[in-house]
């Protein structure tokens, strides 16, 4: 790899290094938080916004957004819990249903974005409002208590890994396959690094862009359910204000806002850089009002850090023009 | 020979006025056209024609005999018509081989099979002797290497028409020799070229035949030792250009200075770099593309910081940004004009005032005059003949190329600076368009301006300039005057350096 300079390699790699810092920095000044129960734990926490970044990869490499997240995980398991509770469905087809809940969510964001190009940010912030407004109006703004099936698919384990770790990681693989190994994968990187180009080139663009808004919000609607079934309620608060905890995942652990750049390691990194923070704090015993600002920060560098990157690949592309012999 | 392609009457109409007319032409399998024309001649209604981006109005066109009509750009790729564009059409985060297979990735079980890709894309990059892992990121590529994965991709998809537009723009003097060696191997083996270029040196070396354009219509086409470049010159313009170079009187040698240069250093840019222009000279920087000419321009200007060394504008010591060095007098003309010399979707008018808005301020709240300024962007479209119709509405951008470097230089001018700085002013400029270019650069020049002309044409800097100093690897490796007389060999080897010399 001649081309990469350490500095490019730092900034390629920054999630791995600031994920390994914040270990390696509680781990000094809290040690319990690196017992295997701990990480576990730390794990299971992190794979509800895990798997919806996952989602959201894939609108932020289209350099689009979707701020309807928060509201589709609330939406979709609401609908889910009502039809266990009226028509007694079991766990597998009240899942079956939230995902397709969420698919339709994504379809509405999708004919938005691309049928009548209305702004990514502007069509999922409309939603974000409308899919919440229909959920509380369904529920009369209610909790709704799951049957105790739920619960127990909830708390369920394979091997004794918890099963929300299993799902994070099946969705984690799966996009990871679909982004690196198919074309439609490889064609969104296209997109997202030059929409225009991706257009000459002919590639089937509208569709593609169709697709990730559907597979976000189908991502954030089974991060909900696989929250709630370890609750086993939902209330009307549910998911509210998550949009941010998602994009920061996504952005922190190396997906760009500015589209092209990302990966399902992304999410994964990211989810559990986010929750390792939350963990650290709490095992180091820092005041929890505190916490906010804390997030405020990891925003910020999130943020700063996508900055940094975009100048550098700027400076990247300069270098390449003019070969300094 | 049977013809590949044939053109018969074709002609395009944009709301009723004629932008191609009656334009008949052919060209065989193995053939390199050399298509020239003014800006606004009409070849890229032409391309996009051919390229299935336009329909014509008129006439029809023929692939071997049948008539060919695509609907799409995708229905002429299919048939075998591939452009090598000035803006590369490449995914700068993706590999060279999924660049090269983004439309169509051989596949095993519905996933992309890497290593079929990646061999596919290792005989074609032999084939363009590029030696290069097919993994890399495109975006780490420098330009040849980038044109040349376009050219793969159009090998790929068994182009028998390549259509090069503008193809060396960005390349370095070696880039240039590999592109037309490979232009050689392809015409002997049957692909059909269309060649596009205001250089007409180029045309000369790489066509068989050539056509010329002009207002829409085929003024002159024949094999290519029928026409050498003056000839060439005379059918795209309609007229002899008297001399491309107008005379100037020379600037005294005893004249104030107005930049004055000093051990200017950046590590990893620019070396040791003095240098003097005075008032009223023309000064040339030459060298090879990469040579720190253009960084050097940045770091004068203020856009990027010096380490050492020492600048002085007029007698004074040059500090801050671009905001500062405006203010005392400096003016630059970018070489990317579309992304850094004009507000590409803004009016003339607005482009024309930006850069002496201050001057235009009236009032106690110092509110723009839009009036003044309405007057002053008049004045300057006459003085420097800018072709449009409506200053305060028309966007930059409608505008051909010649006349958006015209309205950049007119923006500097407008500021009456006391040194311009020129970067390429006349890069993908027609002929036409060039000349007026260097009868402004010469009017600023007699009226006391000290200008620095960067250019890569050789021809252009010996016709305008007092002295031209070479720069090579960041360095100013020497300096030559008009009074002691230009040699291309000598200058050429100063900026390859003494071992590319010998």
């Amino acid at each position: 790899m001649t081309w990469m300079t350490p500095l490019d390699f730092a900034v390629r790699y920054t999630a791995v290094l600031i994920l390994a810092l914040i270990v390696v920095i509680f781990g000094i000044v809290a040690p319990a938080f690196l017992a295997p129960g701990s990480l576990m734990s730390t794990l299971k926490a992190a794979s509800f916004i895990g798997i919806a970044a996952v989602g959201m990869v894939f609108v932020l490499l289209t350099a689009g957004i979707d701020l309807s997240v928060g509201s589709a995980m609330y939406l979709a398991p609401v609908i889910a819990g009502i039809a266990m509770q009226r028509l007694g469905i079991d766990v597998a087809p009240a899942l079956l249903l939230c995902l397709l809940v969420g698919a339709a969510i994504g379809l509405v964001n999708a004919i938005l974005i691309v049928r009548l190009r209305i702004v990514p940010f502007i069509a999922t912030l409309a939603m974000l409002f409308l899919v919440r407004g229909l959920g509380i109006w369904s529920t009369g703004s209610r909790q709704i208590d799951f049957p105790a099936s739920m619960r127990a698919f909830g708390q369920s384990a394979l091997f004794g890994i918890p099963m929300p770790v299993i799902a994070f990681a099946i969705v984690a693989a799966a996009a990871h396959i679909v982004l690196a190994h198919t074309a439609f994968g490889r064609h969104i990187y296209a997109f997202g690094n030059d929409a225009e180009a991706a257009r000459k080139a002919g590639l089937p663009v509208r569709r593609m862009q169709a697709a990730v808004y559907v597979i976000c919000s189908t991502c954030a609607a089974l991060a909900g359910f696989v929250l709630i079934s370890q609750i086993g309620r939902i209330d009307a608060g549910f998911g509210e204000g998550r949009e941010f905890d998602v994009i920061t995942a996504a952005v922190l652990g190396g997906a760009s806002l500015f589209g092209g750049i990302g990966s399902a390691v992304s999410a994964v990194l990211g989810a559990v850089t986010v929750q390792a923070v939350k963990a650290g704090l709490v095992y180091a015993g820092v005041n929890l009002y505190l916490q906010p600002i804390v997030q405020g920060a990891i925003i910020f560098l999130a943020v700063f850090l996508d900055g940094l990157r975009a100048i550098r690949m700027e400076k990247q592309a300069r270098r390449s023009i003019r070969p300094l012999a | 020979m049977s013809a590949l392609l044939t053109l018969e009457g074709l002609g395009k109409d944009w709301f009723g006025v004629p932008a191609v007319e009656g334009l008949t032409l052919s060209i065989a399998p193995g053939e390199v056209l050399g298509l020239i024309g003014e800006n606004g001649a009409g070849k890229s209604t032409l391309m996009n024609m051919i390229g299935g981006v336009v329909p014509p109005t008129r006439g029809r066109m023929l692939w071997e005999g049948q008539p060919y009509a695509p609907a799409s750009a995708a229905d002429a790729t299919a048939e075998g018509v591939a452009f090598i564009h000035q803006e590369l059409n490449l995914f700068g985060n993706l590999s060279i081989a999924e660049n090269i297979l983004i439309d169509g990735f051989p596949r095993r079980m519905g996933l992309i099979d890497r290593r079929a890709m990646a061999r596919a894309t290792e005989a074609l990059m032999a084939r363009l002797d590029l030696d290069l892992s097919p993994d890399r990121p495109v975006g780490t590529l420098v330009a040849g290497e980038k044109q040349l994965v376009e050219i793969a991709k159009a090998l790929h998809r068994r182009a028998r028409l390549i259509i090069f537009d503008e193809p060396t723009t960005s390349l370095t003097t070696r880039e240039i020799e590999r592109l037309f060696s490979l232009i050689d191997r392809l015409r002997a083996e049957g692909t059909a070229m269309i060649y596009i270029s205001h250089i007409l040196g180029d045309v000369v070396r790489v066509a068989d035949r050539v056509a010329v354009l002009r207002d829409g219509s085929l003024v002159g086409e024949g094999p290519v030792d029928d026409f050498p470049v003056p000839r060439m010159i005379h059918s795209m313009i309609g007229r002899e250009l008297a001399d491309v170079f107008p005379p100037r009187r020379i600037a005294p040698p005893d004249a104030p200075p107005v930049l004055e240069v000093e051990g200017l250093s950046a590590p990893g840019v620019i070396e040791d770099v003095s240098l003097t222009v005075r008032e009223g000279e023309v000064v040339g920087l030459f060298g090879l593309m990469g040579a720190g000419r253009s960084e050097l321009a940045r770091i004068l200007f203020g856009l990027d910081p010096a380490e050492r060394g020492r600048v002085r504008l007029g007698g004074q010591a040059l500090h801050g940004g671009p905001r500062e060095r405006i203010a005392a007098g400096m003016g630059f003309v970018t070489e990317n004009r579309r992304e850094e010399g004009l507000m590409m979707d803004a009016s003339v008018r607005d482009n024309l005032a930006l850069a002496a808005l201050g001057q235009f301020a009236a009032g106690p709240l110092g509110l723009v005059d839009r009036e003044k300024v309405g007057a002053a962007a008049q004045a300057m479209q006459q003085d420097l003949r800018i072709k449009a119709a409506d200053l305060a509405r028309q966007p930059v951008r409608s505008l051909s190329g010649g006349n958006q470097q015209k309205v950049v230089l007119g923006k500097w001018l407008l500021s009456r600076p006391h040194l311009l700085i020129l970067d390429e002013p006349t890069r993908g400029v027609d002929v036409g368009a060039r000349a007026e270019i260097y009868a402004i650069v010469n009017r600023l020049a007699e009226e006391g301006c000290g200008v620095l002309m960067i250019s890569s044409e050789l021809d252009e800097l010996k016709g305008m300039c007092d002295r031209i100093a070479v720069m090579r690897g960041g360095e100013i490796t020497g300096e030559r005057s008009r009074a002691g007389g230009y040699r291309d060999a000598d200058l050429v080897a100063l900026a390859f350096g003494e071992q590319a010399a010998a």
